[in-house]
């Protein structure tokens, strides 16, 4: 989740997240080298005594620095478009969750085999236990098997919503009628929290959504139990 | 695929991926598949035919799609007054 003061992203939970971390810690490595290159020049012009007004024209510079940022430009597209075609692979999930939204809640739909669906309100402030996090947690979260590639496809019932979980690496609009798909997978066990990231109405800053991923059997007993309770 | 259909039910997981919806929006595979469940099942059953093999497209649907459209197709298949051809 976030820290107060963070500057960076999020732990990565997910390979995609690694993936993305890494290459801006890459493409970020390149703007500040470049920009300390931009600002070393500006000071010696302007601190310089020299006064040569009578330069005209440089074949050899003016060559270095057409083919310099053409060859940055391609150090930082081909790595973008590795991860852009790494997100685009077809996978096989092992589980399909569908997260439709409501005005101001989410609700998580486990249809494989049983029809399990239950809310996932926000809990208010005031009824936060020591320890909890405020306007991120939930009354039910959404549980997975960790290290399962997961589909989760997304939709709302009223306005427009969207369903973010940084540390995943995933943003997908939730668009009443239409189903939006998206796919993941955890590489550690934990909790994930993540906000509705499309304006959709007063409480739109207060329904976040809680993924927990756990171990096979403990998602088998937490299938179980929920399905119990319904 | 030598697998028989009864034993790709009965080892289903989810439904897998549909080369003919590839992309993101994944609407037109969920009515699609339910559509195919019904069609399936008017299909065999005029002909008197088991109508287990439709049960493939079912467990796709439901996989698929929000329990909320699907309880309101139903119901306006009940009704009568369903948009789709089936």
């Amino acid at each position: 989740m976030a820290h107060p003061s963070q500057l960076g992203f999020q732990d990565a939970a997910s390979p995609i997240m690694e993936e993305l971390l890494h290459f801006h810690d890459h493409a970020l490595m390149i703007v500040f080298l470049i920009s300390t290159l931009v600002l070393y020049i500006i000071v010696a012009m302007v601190t310089t005594k020299l006064t040569n007004k009578f330069i005209l024209d440089s074949q050899e510079i003016e060559i270095i620095w057409t083919l310099l940022p053409a060859i940055i430009l391609i150090l930082i597209a081909l790595p973008s478009l590795r991860i852009l075609y790494l997100m685009d692979e077809i996978n096989d999930p092992h589980l399909t969750i569908k997260a439709m939204g409501h005005q101001w809640y989410w609700s998580y739909e486990y249809t494989d085999y049983e029809d399990l669906g239950f809310d996932s309100y926000m809990i208010p402030t005031q009824d936060l236990t020591p320890g909890q996090f405020r306007l991120l947690e939930t009354d039910h979260r959404m549980v997975i098997p960790v290290e399962s590639p997961i589909r989760v496809l997304v939709s709302a019932e009223d306005v427009l919503h969207s369903w973010a979980v940084p540390s995943l690496g995933v943003k997908m609009d939730a668009v009443p009628g239409r189903l939006n798909q998206t796919a993941f997978i955890t590489s550690r066990p934990g909790v994930f929290y993540g906000q509705c990231s499309e304006i959709c109405g007063a409480n739109h800053s207060f329904m976040p959504i809680v993924v927990e991923a756990v171990p096979l059997e403990y998602f088998e007993n937490w299938s179980f139990l929920m399905l119990q309770d319904a | 695929m030598s697998e028989t259909i009864q034993e790709k039910i009965k080892t289903y997981r989810t439904a897998p991926f549909d080369a003919r919806f590839p992309n993101t929006n994944q609407t037109r595979n969920c009515y699609q598949n339910y559509l195919d469940f019904h069609r399936c099942n008017k299909a065999l059953s005029s002909k008197g035919q088991d109508v287990t093999p439709c049960e493939w497209y079912q467990r796709v649907y439901k996989s698929l799609c929000p329990m909320s459209w699907v309880s309101k197709w139903d119901e306006q298949i009940e009704n009568g007054n369903f948009p789709g051809k089936i």
